[in-house]
């Protein structure tokens, strides 16, 4: 039970999609322009990614090897056209504003990524709880970027007005070069803040982000090499600011020992001499 | 013997030009421009010229400062770009809206990328570009000048609110002819800075005469952009509505002011030529083919990105190298 929740949860932040993997940027980018679209693509993807993640485990064990891709592809592309008439008959509006998106979610490299490091490698429980939590994480990034680009290029989130009136929406914000903008930009900050990401892993050359672990490729025991040695730093470092702090404490605790002091010398040598002007007084 | 020789390296004749001479140049040089689009369209034209200028000085100085990168003398390149912004603005703007390209100018366009001499892309360009696609109608809300004639007035609907109405641009791509000399002295509608034809040349002609810039930009852009109408214009060889083709719009201020751009244009000969070349094809496709009646600034930042492919197609060869032996 543990391990499953688990699993969830990496998907959904610690290797979220959107913004730790950076994988599936051709739909992050096109259809976020605004927050319903974000949401509903996000959805429709959680929709197949978990089944398809399910299925795949299921017949993993019969998936001839060399095949594996193309059988990937049809079970994703059953799912995919499911959704879709799904979306046809019950959120028509919907199904229009992401258009050409949907089938295109059959090559979605989050999808075909999941099915070939992990339902392909797993069982089917765990393999649908990975699932979810990679497309929850996605649907989480879709709709943290549209809202973003809703507010500013529109000045409404869902739909609904939040900016003041006077407020002029820069409409760019809805076009395509609004979604590198918001895009960059939370790169950037992600950077900044040291925030795991695909583009920022520190002293490693490692492009996968150099998170192993739920990684079950075994084939890249030189990135495995890589990153133990990054970690090695980074624990060799933590050792050195832990020290390095324990000693300012030492040295504050001394310093505010010798004010201390330094204080009560003071105020035994005004005592006398207060004593002293009264005497004369 | 008690003789002394300096002994130093090369260059030894220098021509004393800094990035500040040269960036003051380029400002006096764009003063005629301003003077008349502010004789134009009133005192609203220069209040915009000023806050889009300061707006840029000091996101840059902001930026310089919050980054600790302000070493070295002030250049002004920061002020150039904030003229050609509020030279690129219609005098009818708010005044957010130069601040708000002044600052995407600066930070995203420039400074982003490493400061002047690293951008990808003309600053105040960038910009343009930015507010035409953030506030379209805003951006074409092209003032009427006040100090003119009833004649010049009657571009398509210009004379029915009497506050904004089509540039001669528009005017032509909707089939009617303009007053040339009008479009040549700048007594039309348009962005504060790119009306008048006359007063860009004068600035351009002091560039030119200090050497600041060189003509074979310039020169290539208008004169393929000329024979690109020729040949595809519909008019055939129609002096007249060529001249009137160069005149209007955003191309005499671009092709001198933005084109020649240090930063962002080719620094070998034969890449200056196929730059200009370049931009005149392009604007003369946007102009023509396009949905909107300019196409100027869209040609020239496109021309930019491509401006490292052209140098590395142009680099010169060095004196004793290439030949058969080294193919």
């Amino acid at each position: 039970m543990g391990k499953w929740f688990k699993q969830f949860f990496n998907g959904l932040i610690k290797e979220n999609p959107t913004f730790v993997l950076m994988l599936g940027m051709c739909p992050t980018l096109a259809v976020t322009t605004s927050a319903s679209n974000g949401l509903g693509m996000g959805l429709t993807t959680t929709a197949v990614l978990a089944l398809s993640n399910l299925f795949i485990s299921l017949i993993r064990k019969i998936i001839p090897d060399k095949v594996r891709i193309p059988a990937f592809i049809v079970v994703v592309a059953a799912f995919v056209t499911i959704v879709q008439m799904l979306l046809q008959a019950y959120l028509p509006e919907l199904n229009e504003s992401l258009g050409l998106y949907i089938p295109l979610i059959v090559v979605n490299c989050i999808i075909l990524g999941r099915a070939e490091a992990f339902a392909y490698k797993n069982g089917p429980v765990i393999s649908l709880f990975d699932g979810l939590g990679m497309g929850l994480g996605f649907t989480f990034g879709l709709t943290c970027i549209a809202s973003v680009r809703e507010i500013i290029g529109a000045g409404t989130i869902f739909g609904a007005h939040i900016m003041p009136a006077s407020y002029e929406p820069m409409a760019i914000f809805t076009l395509a070069p609004g979604a590198f903008f918001v895009l960059a930009l939370l790169t950037a900050l992600q950077n900044v803040f040291k925030a795991p990401s695909a583009t920022n892993t520190p002293n490693a050359k490692v492009a996968c982000g150099g998170n192993c672990a739920a990684c079950m490729d075994g084939g890249c025991v030189a990135n495995r090499e890589e990153i133990a040695r990054v970690n090695g730093i980074k624990e060799a470092e933590a050792v050195a600011a832990k020290a390095e702090a324990a000693r300012k404490a030492a040295e504050a605790k001394k310093a505010a020992e010798a004010a201390k002091a330094a204080a009560e010398a003071a105020k035994a040598e005004e005592t006398p001499a207060t004593e002293n002007k009264e005497g004369e007084a | 013997m008690g003789k002394l020789f300096n002994v130093s390296a090369s260059p030894h004749v220098r021509s004393g030009a800094t990035t500040s001479t040269i960036m003051r140049d380029v400002a006096i040089a764009l003063m005629p421009a301003c003077a008349m689009g502010v004789y134009q369209f009133g005192i609203r034209a220069l209040l915009i010229l000023m806050v889009s200028t300061l707006t840029c000085a000091v996101t840059e100085y902001v930026y310089l400062l919050l980054t600790k990168r302000n070493q070295g003398p002030y250049e002004c390149s920061a002020i150039v770009t904030g003229m050609l912004i509020g030279m690129n603005m219609p005098a009818t703007v708010p005044l957010f809206i130069p601040i708000i390209g002044s600052v995407f100018a600066i930070l995203v366009v420039k400074q982003v990328f490493g400061g002047l001499g690293q951008n990808f892309m003309n600053p105040a360009l960038g910009a343009r570009c930015f507010l035409f696609l953030c506030y379209a109608e805003r951006m074409n809300a092209f003032a009427i000048p006040q100090k003119i004639g009833t004649a010049v007035l009657n571009y398509g609907a210009a004379s029915v609110d009497g506050i904004s109405g089509a540039t001669p641009l528009a005017a032509m791509k909707a089939g009617e002819t303009i007053r040339l000399f009008d479009a040549f002295t700048g007594f039309t509608g348009g962005v504060i800075g790119e009306t008048s034809t006359a007063m860009i040349l004068l600035g351009a002609a002091y560039l030119v005469g200090r050497k600041v810039i060189s003509l074979r930009i310039p020169v290539a852009y208008l004169a393929s952009f000329a024979l690109f109408l020729v040949l595809f214009g519909g008019h055939g060889l129609d002096w007249y509505y060529v001249a009137c083709q160069l005149c209007t719009g955003g191309l005499m201020l671009g092709a001198f002011f933005m084109a020649t751009d240090y930063v962002t244009s080719p620094i070998t000969k034969w890449g200056q030529i196929v730059f200009g070349i370049l931009l005149g094809v392009l604007t003369g496709i946007f102009r023509l083919f396009g949905n909107n009646a300019e196409g100027v600034s869209y040609a020239i930042i496109i021309g930019n990105l491509l401006v490292p492919l052209i140098e590395k197609m142009t680099m010169p060869v060095p004196f004793g190298k290439g030949g058969r032996r080294h193919g």
